[in-house]
C-alpha cells in the first residue's frame, strides 16, 4: 500500500498537497465542488489585524500561460475570520494553515497572538506580496529583515510557522537561511513574480496598480529552480508552489525538493484541479512502484 | 448549484458584426439557471487560463444561448465552434435580477448587455417595456417585441432615437417604477441618477475583469456605499455577490 503522508513541523499531512493562499479563501466557495478533506492541507487568504480593501479594479489582466493579480490583500480582518472562517475550517479533516499579512511588524505578532489559542495547524507569514507598499515587500527581500522578523513571530507562537517567500530577490536560498535562522519550521515558495502588462489600444496599464504579480504556468520553471535551490540550502522542509497544473507538474516540485506542494492559479482554471493532481501522484507511485512519497523528495539531485 | 461540464454545441450563428450566438447542449446548467446569471467559458488553448464570463441570454430544454461580442483571442476561439463540437462551461454563476412584479418596468439593455435582459424580458411578471440602445448595428430587436413595447435608440441615429436610451426615456416621456438595466458603465451611471432622481429602484447588471468566478480570489470586486457582510469592507464580488445589484448600493 502506497503511503501519500508527509510530514512538516510535526504536522501530519494526509497528502502533499495544498491549495494556495488567496486562490482559495477560506474553502467556501470550493466546498461547493468537492471535499475538501481530500487536501493535504487549505491555506487560507491572507488575514491582518484590520480589514484591508485592497486595490482598485481592474485588478487581474490575463497573460501568456499566466495571469497577473494585484488584489493588494483585501481581507475582513482577524476579527471577523476567527468569527466566521476559523469555526467551519476547525471541522474539516485536513490542516489548516492560517496566512497572516501585515503592514508592519507589530501588525504581523498581533495577529500571529490572535491566531495562536486556535485550531489553526500551521501560520503561513506572507513576507512577499507584491501588491501592497513597496517599503513591505523590501521587508521580504532583505535576509537580516527576514530573521528578525520570523525571530520575533517566533517568540509569539508555538504554532509551526512557514515563511512565504518571494522569487523578487537575488538569491531565494539565502532569504530560506535567514527564515530557518530566525526560527520557521518550513518555508513556503513561491509567491508571484512582479509583472506588468500594457493595454496598447487604450494605451494604460491593464492594472489599476500599475504593477501585478504574475503566477500560473509560465512561472513554472522559476519556481522549480528556486525550490532546488532552496531545499539544498536548509535543513527544514520547503514547500513548493508556482504554476502547478497537474501531478506531473507537482512532482517536478517533489522531486526538486519540495516536501509538500500548493495549487494556486490553476484553482481558476478548474476547481477540481487539486483532487486531479492527489489522484494523479498516486497513480504516479503505482506506476512506479513508489511506497512512500517522502522517497520522492529531492530524488533528482 | 454550479457545476463544470463539457456542453456540446447546438448551433451557432453570427448576428451582426462580431456578435455570435451560440447554443449549448449543458441540462444541469440549463436546469438551475436564473435571470442575469453568467456562465465562465474556458478556451481549449491552455495558454489562456481564464474562464470568460458570459451572460445567458436565454434559457430552453436543457440548453443556454449566449450571445456575446468577439473581444479578444478567447472570444475570437469560441466564434470557431461549430455544432457538434464541444466546450468547458461552468455555471450558472452569480445573482441574477430579483423576479418580483415591482410594478412598471423598464427593462434596458445597452450594446453587449442587451442579450440577458432578453431573459428577464421574456420572464419578468407585470407590465413592461423594453429599451434598447445600439451604436448603430442592431441585434435581438425583432425577439424582445414577443415581450412587450421596444424603443430603441442608436447612436449614429439610423433607427429610432438618436442617442442612447436616456434620451428615449426623455423623448418618449417614460415613466416607471422599476428599471431593469445591463450595459456599458456610463449607461448603468446615468440610470443610477435617474433612480435616484425619481425615487425608484433599479437593478444593473455589472462586469469587471474576473479571474475565478466563484468568489475566492476577490478579483471582480465593485465598490459599495456600506460595508459589505462577506468583505467586511466596502466591497462586493461581482461574479458572486452580483453581477445584480440594487444601483444605490454600489459606486460607478
Amino acid at each position: 500500500m502506497r503511503n501519500t503522508k508527509v510530514e512538516i513541523a510535526g504536522v501530519t499531512l494526509k497528502n502533499p498537497v495544498m491549495v494556495s493562499s488567496g486562490t482559495f479563501g477560506s474553502g467556501e466557495e470550493y466546498e461547493e465542488f468537492f471535499d475538501l478533506n481530500k487536501l493535504g492541507a487549505l491555506v487560507t487568504k491572507g488575514v491582518s489585524l484590520i480589514p484591508w480593501s485592497g486595490n482598485k479594479t481592474p485588478r487581474i489582466a490575463e497573460t501568456d500561460s499566466g495571469m497577473l493579480n494585484a488584489i493588494g490583500l483585501q481581507n475582513p480582518g482577524i476579527d471577523v475570520f476567527l468569527e466566521r472562517d476559523m469555526p467551519r475550517l476547525e471541522k474539516l479533516d485536513t490542516v489548516v494553515i492560517v496566512n497572516v499579512c501585515g503592514h508592519s511588524e507589530d501588525e504581523y505578532l498581533a495577529v500571529t497572538e490572535r491566531l495562536s489559542d486556535t485550531a489553526a495547524d500551521m501560520l503561513e507569514i506572507n513576507i512577499s506580496c507584491p501588491n501592497v507598499s513597496a517599503d513591505f515587500l523590501a521587508f521580504g527581500q532583505n535576509p537580516k529583515m527576514v530573521e528578525h522578523l520570523t525571530a520575533r513571530i517566533r517568540e509569539k507562537t508555538n504554532k509551526p510557522l512557514i515563511m512565504k517567500l518571494t522569487p523578487n530577490v537575488t538569491s531565494i536560498a539565502e532569504i530560506a537561511k535567514a527564515a530557518e535562522a530566525g526560527g520557521a519550521d518550513a518555508v513556503s515558495l513561491i509567491n508571484t513574480l512582479t509583472g506588468m502588462k500594457i493595454d496598447v489600444e487604450r494605451q494604460t496599464f491593464a492594472l489599476a496598480n500599475k504593477t501585478g504579480g504574475l503566477s500560473g504556468p509560465a512561472i513554472r520553471p522559476v519556481a522549480v529552480r528556486m525550490v532546488y535551490e532552496t531545499a539544498r540550502a536548509v535543513h527544514i522542509p520547503v514547500i513548493g508552489m508556482g504554476g502547478i497544473t497537474c501531478a506531473k507538474d507537482a512532482l517536478e516540485f517533489i522531486l526538486a525538493g519540495a516536501s509538500a506542494v500548493s495549487v494556486g492559479t490553476a484553482n481558476f482554471v478548474d476547481p477540481f484541479t487539486a483532487l486531479k493532481v492527489i489522484q494523479g501522484i498516486e497513480e504516479y507511485m503505482d506506476r512506479h512502484g513508489v511506497k512512500n512519497i517522502v522517497d520522492l523528495v529531492g530524488a533528482v539531485h | 448549484m454550479k457545476t463544470v461540464c463539457m456542453a456540446s454545441v447546438v448551433s451557432q450563428n453570427r448576428i451582426g458584426t462580431g456578435i455570435f450566438d451560440l447554443w449549448l447542449h449543458a441540462p444541469e446548467i440549463a436546469e438551475a439557471a436564473t435571470c442575469g446569471q453568467f456562465v465562465a467559458l474556458y478556451s481549449r488553448d491552455h495558454s489562456r487560463l481564464l474562464p470568460r464570463p458570459i451572460s445567458l441570454c436565454e434559457v430552453k430544454d436543457g440548453q443556454i444561448r449566449l450571445v456575446y461580442r468577439v473581444a479578444g483571442a478567447g472570444t475570437e476561439e469560441f466564434s470557431g465552434l461549430a455544432k457538434g463540437d464541444t466546450v468547458r462551461v461552468m455555471g450558472p454563476l452569480g445573482n441574477g435580477f430579483p423576479m418580483e412584479n415591482r410594478g412598471r418596468a423598464l427593462i434596458i439593455g445597452g450594446g453587449i448587455g442587451i442579450p440577458p435582459m432578453l431573459m428577464l424580458a421574456e420572464r419578468l411578471p407585470g407590465e413592461k417595456q423594453i429599451l434598447l440602445g445600439y451604436r448603430d448595428e442592431r441585434f435581438l430587436q425583432d425577439e424582445f417585441q414577443a415581450y412587450g413595447q421596444v424603443h430603441v435608440a442608436t447612436e449614429d441615429g439610423s433607427f429610432g432615437t438618436t442617442g442612447n436610451v436616456m434620451d428615449i426615456i426623455r423623448e418618449k416621456k417614460l415613466e416607471a417604477d422599476v428599471l431593469y438595466a445591463c450595459g456599458p458603465k456610463p449607461m448603468l451611471r446615468a440610470i443610477k441618477e435617474y433612480a435616484a432622481e425619481k425615487n425608484i429602484l433599479a437593478f444593473i447588471s455589472m462586469e469587471e475583469r474576473m479571474a475565478c468566478g466563484v468568489g475566492a480570489c476577490l478579483g471582480c470586486v465593485c465598490q459599495t456605499n456600506s460595508i459589505d457582510g462577506h468583505s467586511n469592507v466596502k466591497n462586493k464580488r461581482i461574479c458572486k455577490d452580483g453581477p445584480v445589484f440594487e444601483a444605490g448600493g454600489v459606486e460607478l
